[in-house]
């Protein structure tokens, strides 16, 4: 890869061992994709829950952290995804003191660094949306996806030690998604039955990104009649990037970069495959469930807007959860705040429901706290975390936020 | 007893070897394991319930989220990690966690598809830096 002078500085070591170890870990990643070079990033966003880092991540976190006179401090606005503990209700969720000591000493750890603890995956809505064309190093799947389609930025996928390298120098590897040979439309898929809640949005996503499978696959989408709005993007890119490690699609007339398809794809190059009613229902038929005693119903992945926010509170205004179910809404810090402004959380909460922040359900210990709490029969309305979530032990069913409530209520899938 | 080479784009990690466990199937830490046991814990998974410790995993693709950049780190801690994974096309995520881990990990094979040349039970010897990976069987 060619580097300029600053760039062979911090990789000599001259502005710190912590620049040194960015530059050699990009190095590796830039080399493995044939980056010619690097670009300079606006914003970086780390995924990091402690479930992840484990005692390992936390003590490298640490060890970066402890480097004299600001070498460790990162050279560009960063930020955090969600964090694995909510500290005032961790213990009733059943996570342990030691789960709460390692996420504090990650937090300590990102502060000495200067990464702003904004502790969301819905920064594109409540933090710093990017513009079209800005250069980002962006973690979570959901963010990236999101940021790439729906507003014309350019990130790859960024996991934990690669955003920390791109905030401590403020650069990365230009390969993938910073090219703009690489974000034209590979696959073509036309609509023809119409998305109407935020779960069928999600199934889209999770049809599309299962169908086309691959990071290195661009997905354009046709047939979509109603206008999107944010919250259907937010569950259709997060779905097709869980389902197909997709981070970036096309949807003509409604996305920047494809006005028209002619915009990401030669005219009819691309055969195009159909989504229909049929696919919808078969993919809600994978998770079934119907009857089963409900255990818990999560609202999260991504974390709620304050539009979900005021909708879950109308479902639920007047209405008591089921005793032997849980219902958690998961929203950001900002969103909390407003939500407890508004008096939405408490009308969420007075249903028995408990409104959690700053964390996101299958980053926080999903496996422990499934068993800490008999949680086996889990219910969203989130096609992405019905995804995750079979492999830490539950059963997963997805529906709307309608019928999510209205079996919490019941306490069994209705 | 056969054995043959492969060739794909240079990797990241160190020289390895080990048994194979192919899955004409894809990849996620986060998404497919139970890394407190070490085996494949999602029940649709093609490996569910198998053991991944010490073995030279070979998939398709990754599938899902970053988590995996971090996880790959913290199984290697453990040593309760797989030596290599060897994919027909890889993600960032995995590529990247390859590097923070240390792990041998390579993609891009030139003879094809590799969840179908390489067995369950060869035994494999990978070279990231040449981008080798030699396969005895038998």
């Amino acid at each position: 890869m060619k580097l300029n002078e600053e760039e062979q500085a911090m990789l000599a070591g001259d502005d710190g061992a912590p620049r040194r170890w960015a530059m050699q870990h990009m190095l590796q990643v830039g080399r493995f994709f044939d980056a010619g070079d690097f670009v300079e990033v606006t914003q970086a966003h780390i995924m990091a829950d402690t479930e992840s880092l484990g005692e390992a991540g936390v003590a490298f976190l640490e060890h970066m952290a402890a480097s004299p006179s600001g070498e460790a401090r990162v050279r560009i606005p960063m930020i955090t995804d969600p964090r694995g503990i909510d500290f005032c209700h961790y213990k009733r969720l059943r996570q342990t003191d030691l789960m709460a000591s390692l996420e504090q000493r990650a937090i300590d750890a990102f502060e000495s660094m200067g990464i702003l603890m904004t502790n969301t995956c819905i920064n594109y809505q409540t933090i710093m949306p990017p513009l079209r064309g800005e250069h980002l190093a962006f973690g979570d799947t959901g963010v990236v996806i999101y940021c790439n389609s729906v507003l014309g930025a350019y990130s790859n996928f960024e996991g934990g030690p690669s955003a920390l390298a791109a905030g401590l120098t403020g650069r990365t590897p230009r390969y993938g998604l910073h090219l703009d040979k690489n974000r034209r439309a590979t696959k073509r898929y036309s609509v023809t039955h119409q998305p109407r809640t935020l779960s069928d949005w999600g199934a889209l996503g999770g049809i599309i990104g299962g169908r086309a499978g691959s990071y290195w696959e661009v997905p354009v989408i046709e047939g979509i009649v109603r206008q999107p709005g944010s919250d259907d993007m937010k569950h259709m890119g997060a779905a097709m990037a869980s389902y197909g490690s997709v981070p970036l699609f096309h949807m003509i007339g409604v996305t920047p970069e494809a006005p028209t398809l002619e915009a990401v794809c030669i005219g009819n190059e691309l055969e195009f495959e159909t989504v229909g009613e049929k696919d919808f229902a078969n993919f809600f038929a994978r998770f079934g469930g119907k009857g089963d005693k409900l255990d818990v119903v999560v609202f999260s992945a991504p974390q709620l807007s304050i539009l979900e926010m005021q909708s879950l509170a109308l479902l639920l205004d007047g209405k008591q959860v089921h005793p032997h179910t849980s219902l958690l809404a998961v929203t950001s810090p900002v969103v909390a705040a407003d939500a407890r402004r508004m008096g939405i959380s408490e009308r969420i909460e007075s249903s028995g429901a408990l409104v959690l922040e700053g964390m996101c359900f299958y980053q926080s210990y999903a496996r422990e706290m499934g068993e800490a709490n008999g949680w086996k029969r889990l219910m969203s309305n989130s096609a992405k975390l019905v995804n995750i979530i079979g492999g830490y032990g539950y059963q997963p069913t997805l529906s709307s936020m309608e019928d999510c409530v209205a079996s919490a209520i019941a306490g069994e899938i209705i | 007893m056969e054995s043959f080479e492969l060739h794909c784009h240079v990797g990241v990690g160190p020289e390895v070897s080990g048994e194979a466990l192919v899955a004409e199937d894809n990849f996620s830490a986060r998404y497919d394991l139970d890394r407190i046991k070490g085996i494949f814990s999602r029940p649709q998974h093609k490996l569910a319930g198998q053991s991944y410790v010490d073995k030279i995993l070979v998939f398709n693709t990754a599938k899902g989220g970053v988590a995996s950049a971090w996880m790959l780190h913290e199984m290697v801690s453990r040593k309760l990690a797989p030596r290599a994974i060897l994919f027909n096309r890889v993600n960032p995520i995995l590529a990247q966690g390859g590097a923070h881990a240390d792990m041998a990990l390579c993609d891009r094979f030139e003879e094809g598809d590799v969840t179908r040349l390489i067995q369950t039970g060869d035994r494999v010897s990978v070279n990231p830096a040449l981008g080798l990976v030699s396969v005895v069987r038998g």
